[in-house]
């Protein structure tokens, strides 16, 4: 190809170019536009916080320390030279552990058959407007009102414990896998569900021989990937006395018990990890051979 | 079925189709002995839980009573204190999220696989990222009141953190999926490292790393209501004072004031991403 790249000619290009670089400037203009609004809101929140550049440039240093602090026993020795005093408690802890794994099991499997039962009454290929309304907006309170909140509420309630932590998950995992689930059913293929009905299957028999043989590969993974989420919910709500790591956690925290906070933390953390490989090793499998 | 098929036709298919036949009700047998594990187990976590009817029932009455007692939403005259508190928790999810989203991006970046190919460097960020998300974003609000003292700048802080976890994840993944054909144009031109990733990947990327920081602005305005718990700044201290005092009318008088919020948060920000998204074609 020896084809030279055509320059075209001055009075044709002008033309061109200028509409080219209207349009250019219309996109900046509406980007700076953007910025400006979006810089103007970004110092009125600094203003409202109270950010102070100053403070905060003195503090980052004090996050090293604070740091260093939660790797360094009383004794003054770093915390990885010696594993039996770092994890001094840690039959306590793994018991704690568990409670909070139960917590969040429980918490999400109760939710998510909350969810299942309500999840074809919010779906609007199956269900009329009026109810599918009513089904929506119970479901997303549910979701909207963070479990902490339910929980300090449900500990007045039902008393302390991990009893009002479960509660709490459980509606909270029902307004979120509620939707999740209601989508799932909005997307299946409806000519099955149109064959029962139309050899006068009961509603019910539409549901359970249309619409949930397709949907519950997709339920299982949502609610698989929840029961990672709420686990982590799950290590909070000892900060209100709803059960689990958190009690332990935040006194730890409040009596400056650093490398108790720090061990507390790996624990955590490496909890979620395992989680993590076992949901997904679980979701690999049911993808193979579903 | 059994009017279109001979008696003998059918046992004969199961005969023939045996294999398909028996793998499905071992399958069938598999499933329902992992149902009844996991029924088991949800016992086992009831009676930990020490989960009974007449706890439940008791439970019931007086969350009925402070439902009664809730209504109707009044703040008495704290009103402008709650509205106040609400601007800071707005302002904490928003300068958090804008916090974590500067710094995810060049980590994320150092995670990339299409940019940076550097295995240790990758797996040792990845791993980094999902450290920090295993900490709930109320934990990390403890840890740096620890640091920085009581308010909302720990807030701030807590939120950042925890959604650094978060977009670095998000933003990586989201790098990796770019093209790479203009990168390689980029390249053959002569253009340097740093070229063609602001000319290459950056414009490819941007516009749906804009939606996934607003995304988590929605959900981090649902966080933010609560890190006051702590004592990071925000409505969520006023919300737990008012659980803990029991003035059951103010406690719904927030919770009405932050439903409506997120709910107008919510409508903006899916306004905004779908602007994004619409204008900006990818």
């Amino acid at each position: 190809m020896n084809t030279a790249l055509q320059h075209l000619p001055p009075q044709q290009l002008r033309p061109l170019l200028a509409s080219y670089a209207l349009a250019a400037s219309a996109r900046r203009r509406r980007m700076v536009a953007g910025l400006t609004v979006f810089l103007a809101c970004v110092l009125v929140a600094g203003w409202w916080v109270g950010v102070d550049l100053a403070m905060f440039i003195d503090k980052i240093g004090a996050f090293g320390s604070y740091f260093s602090r939660l790797f360094r026993l009383d004794s003054g020795a770093l915390a990885w030279t010696d594993p039996a005093d770092w994890f001094w408690g840690w039959r306590k802890w793994l018991a704690l552990l568990g409670e909070t794994l139960l917590i969040a099991y429980t918490g999400t499997l109760l939710g998510a058959m909350g969810g299942f039962a309500l999840c074809f009454l919010a779906a609007s290929n199956l269900t009329p407007a009026t109810p599918r309304w009513l089904a929506r907006r119970f479901l997303e309170f549910c979701r909207t009102v963070p479990e902490i909140v339910f929980a300090l509420i449900f500990v007045l309630a039902f008393g302390l414990g991990p009893m009002a932590g479960v509660l709490a998950l459980m509606i909270h995992t029902f307004g979120a896998l509620g939707k999740l689930y209601t989508e799932i059913v909005e997307n299946i293929d409806m000519k099955p569900a149109d064959g029962i009905s139309s050899t006068g299957g009961t509603r019910l028999a539409t549901i359970a021989y249309a619409v949930v043989p397709q949907t519950l590969s997709g339920m299982v993974t949502c609610t698989l990937l929840r029961l990672e989420i709420n686990f982590r919910g799950a290590s909070i709500m000892g900060f209100v006395g709803a059960g689990g790591i958190g009690q332990e956690l935040i006194s730890a925290v409040r009596k400056f018990y650093y490398t108790d906070v720090s061990a507390l933390l790996i624990m955590i953390i490496f909890t979620v990890f395992i989680l993590d490989i076992i949901t997904s090793r679980i979701l690999r499998r049911l993808n193979t051979t579903g | 079925m059994n009017k279109l098929f001979a008696k003998d036709q059918i046992a004969e298919t199961t005969r023939r189709h045996r294999g398909a036949m028996v793998i499905g009700r071992s399958r069938r047998r598999q499933q329902a002995m992992f149902a009844i594990g996991a029924l088991v187990l949800l016992s086992f976590g009831l009676v930990q839980a020490e989960v009974s009817p007449t706890r439940i029932l008791a439970g019931l009455g007086r969350l009925g009573e402070f439902i009664v007692l809730m209504i109707p939403p009044d703040a008495g005259s704290s009103t402008r204190t709650y509205v106040e508190a609400l601007g800071e928790t707005l302002s904490i999810a928003l300068l958090g999220t804008m916090l974590a989203a500067l710094a995810a991006l060049p980590l994320a970046i150092l995670a990339s696989r299409n940019i940076l190919p550097i295995w240790l460097v990758r797996v040792l960020m990845r791993r980094g990222f999902d450290s920090i998300r295993g900490v709930d974003t109320l934990i990390w609000a403890l840890i740096w009141i620890g640091v920085v003292g009581l308010g909302p700048f720990a807030g701030v802080l807590a939120i950042a953190t925890s959604d650094l976890g978060a977009f670095g994840k998000l933003f990586s993944e989201t790098l990796e999926t770019a093209d790479q054909r203009p990168v390689e144009g980029i390249r053959s031109t002569g253009g340097t490292a740093l070229q063609e990733l602001r000319y290459g990947i950056l414009p490819q990327v941007l516009p749906l790393i804009a939606g996934q920081i607003l995304y988590y602005f929605e959900s981090n305005t649902r966080s933010a209501t609560i890190i006051g718990i702590v004592g990071a700044g925000g409505i969520g201290l006023h919300l737990s004072e008012q659980i803990r005092t029991l003035e059951w009318q103010k406690v719904s008088f927030i919770i009405v004031l932050v439903l409506v919020t997120v709910a107008v948060i919510d409508f903006i920000s899916s306004k905004l991403r779908a602007a994004i998204s619409g204008a900006r074609p990818v």
